[in-house]
């Protein structure tokens, strides 16, 4: 249960948050979108701790977030970041491996159990073949895999993702999400993830907050957010609204050459 | 099981290569100008502990060139090879930059600037001058590598260019003004041990300056390696790493405090002895792997085995007269380093 109260927060002279209100409770699968610049991934970082909001409060199940050591923190919150760059030829396995790092100390870093749930996440995600490659060396889509691996084996409760599938390709997108979509079910993973693209936040998120200049501009169901009236006002940008063939949930189409002044 | 073995393995590693490195030590002090067999060396060695007795079947002359001059002389080249292998992977571990070296990175210079102020304070007390040159080189290379790095980080970032521009600006500033107090002292004689100073030797008279050295190096070592896993995650960058509960800003202190120690240490005994962080634990990388439970020991080790054999190969190599050891480490380092900056974009993708 995360309960975000009166948190603003600015880079320098340059306001990002204002006054964000927000609760998301245990098992909630949440997509934050949004224009660039929105404040999605601020607010990712000040739910993960790395950041510490300016004003306000985030509480992590009842105890105040900026309170707690950052070790613990890692023990609940994973977060999966759009890229990392890695300078070293780690291999996959090890990759995996440092996310058990919130549950190491200085006199024992690496025992059975992390093995075992290193070994897990590996096969969770589907790349437990792929192990003793360097994490260099892999396509963008495994590496996001091993990324998504490495969070799940800091067993986590609440699972942050910071666009996700950014830059890979529509077969590796579906996937990470089906993958991210089980675990919410399998194991009640709380999971809150920023989204470039409307249509796959439709399909993957039962709720959708949408920002807006650093301010929640709309919060609910795919059907209440995603309306044309909406995205034409948050996005300047001039669609429509129809339904996907399948699964009936929304469905945003533009229509090439129509952007409205911002 | 799998963690037992991986244990094992790195276990078996180390003490591999801690036998590398007595073995070097063992060949270093029985070569010279008067060669000692091998043999000899461990009777005495062991009869010195008092737990052995041996029959004497060497020169007491031998025993006084092992004991005074060739034994510490060794051991000097051991831990200062560990010490600049060890602050070598902490700085690139901690700037994920395989180019950081102490020596290049300005550290050593920082050492050097800190020790030759301790070197022309008039203090009189001999144990007291002698203990100020480590704290001060202490210091000066702490102050000297958080110039570096702040100079050199660009939005969060230390890229290869800036950190070596601003390590080398920083070096070669602290290396003049080391030279121009030297030369406005007006004392004869402290030039020439300056000079040598910054050519890096290795010159211990005996064994109460190891005695000091030692605890710190070794204990520096022990420290560096329970930072190990957090040397891992940051790998990851400082985004990465504090999503995986390390408290990047106290780490970087610790890293770059335990860095400044080994260097300062190495540097009060040794001198400038450049590019020993940068080769070591590069090859140490290629051949275990970059996890720093392993390459940090390991480098440690084998640090310490090759300056051992560089300072044995100064000294024999034109005998009597001897190569100063930094421009021997300068003469393999500098192509590797020009080697490794020609090649290893593309591996290392930043």
């Amino acid at each position: 249960m995360i309960s975000i109260k009166q948190v603003s927060f600015s880079y320098g002279d340059n306001p990002v948050l204002r006054q964000i209100n927000l609760s998301v409770g245990e098992g909630e699968v949440v997509a934050l979108l949004g224009p660039n610049g929105s404040g999605k991934t601020t607010l990712i970082k000040l739910v993960s701790g790395v950041l510490r909001p300016a004003t306000g409060d985030i509480h992590l199940n009842g105890s105040i977030l900026g309170r707690m050591k950052r070790r613990q923190v890692a023990q609940r919150v994973a977060v999966v970041p759009q890229q990392f760059s890695m300078p070293f030829a780690f291999t996959l396995r090890e990759v995996v491996l440092l996310g058990r790092t919130p549950f190491h100390s200085i006199f024992s870093d690496e025992g059975e159990r992390d093995h075992s749930v290193v070994q897990q996440a590996m096969e969770h995600v589907g790349i437990a073949s792929l192990k003793e490659r360097f994490f260099n060396e892999l396509s963008g889509g495994e590496r996001q895999k091993a990324i998504l691996a490495m969070a799940l084996a800091q067993e986590p409760r609440i699972l942050l993702l910071d666009e996700p599938t950014a830059h890979l390709d529509i077969n590796h997108q579906v996937e990470i999400l089906d993958l991210v979509r089980r675990l919410n079910r399998e194991q009640g993973v709380t999971v809150i993830g920023v989204m470039h693209d409307l249509n796959m936040a439709a399909l993957y998120f039962e709720r959708l907050i949408l920002l807006k200049e650093g301010s929640i501009f709309a919060d609910g169901t795919p059907e209440e957010v995603l309306t044309a009236e909406t995205i034409e006002e948050v996005f300047s940008a001039s669609v429509q609204v129809t339904r996907h063939p399948f699964t009936n949930t929304p469905h945003v189409v533009v229509v090439p050459g129509q952007t409205l002044p911002r | 099981m799998f963690a037992r073995l991986r244990q094992n393995r790195r276990l078996l590693i180390l003490l591999a290569l801690g036998a590398l490195l007595l073995l070097c030590m063992l060949i270093a002090v029985s070569l010279g100008a008067v060669s000692i067999s091998p043999l000899n060396i461990i009777k005495m060695v062991l009869d010195k502990t008092g737990l052995f007795h041996f029959t004497a079947t060497w020169q007491p002359s031998d025993e006084t060139i092992l004991f005074l001059i060739r034994l510490p002389r060794v051991v000097a080249g051991a831990l200062v090879g560990a010490a600049l292998a060890s602050a070598g992977v902490l700085f690139q571990g901690m700037l994920r930059n395989p180019m950081a070296d102490p020596y290049i990175i300005g550290t050593s210079a920082g050492a050097a600037f800190g020790a030759t102020i301790a070197m022309m304070l008039p203090v009189s007390v001999a144990f007291l001058s002698f203990g100020l040159v480590p704290i001060a080189a202490f210091f000066g290379a702490l102050g000297a590598v958080l110039l570096v790095y702040n100079l050199a980080k660009v939005g969060g970032k230390t890229p290869i260019v800036s950190m070596l521009l601003a390590g080398f600006a920083v070096s070669a500033m602290l290396t003049a003004v080391v030279f121009l107090m030297v030369t406005l002292s007006g004392r004869q004689g402290f030039l020439q041990n300056v000079y040598s100073f910054l050519m890096g030797s290795i010159s211990v008279t005996g064994w109460t300056q190891i005695a000091l050295i030692a605890p710190l190096i070794i204990g520096g070592i022990i420290a560096a390696r329970f930072l190990a896993f957090r040397l891992n995650a940051l790998s990851l960058g400082e985004e990465g790493a504090a999503y995986l509960g390390i408290d990047v800003e106290r780490e970087k202190i610790l890293i770059l405090a335990l860095g400044s120690l080994l260097t300062a240490a190495a540097v009060s005994i040794s001198g400038l002895v450049g590019f020993v962080g940068l080769v070591v634990p590069h090859a140490v990388r290629l051949v275990l792997g970059p996890d720093h439970r392993l390459l940090l020991p390991a480098a440690a080790l084998s640090g310490g085995a090759f300056l051992v054999l560089a300072d044995l190969f100064a000294r024999t190599v034109l005998a009597p007269s001897e190569i100063p050891i930094g421009i021997l480490t300068a003469i393999i380092g500098a192509p590797f380093f020009i080697y490794l900056l020609r090649h290893t974009r593309r591996e290392y993708a930043f």
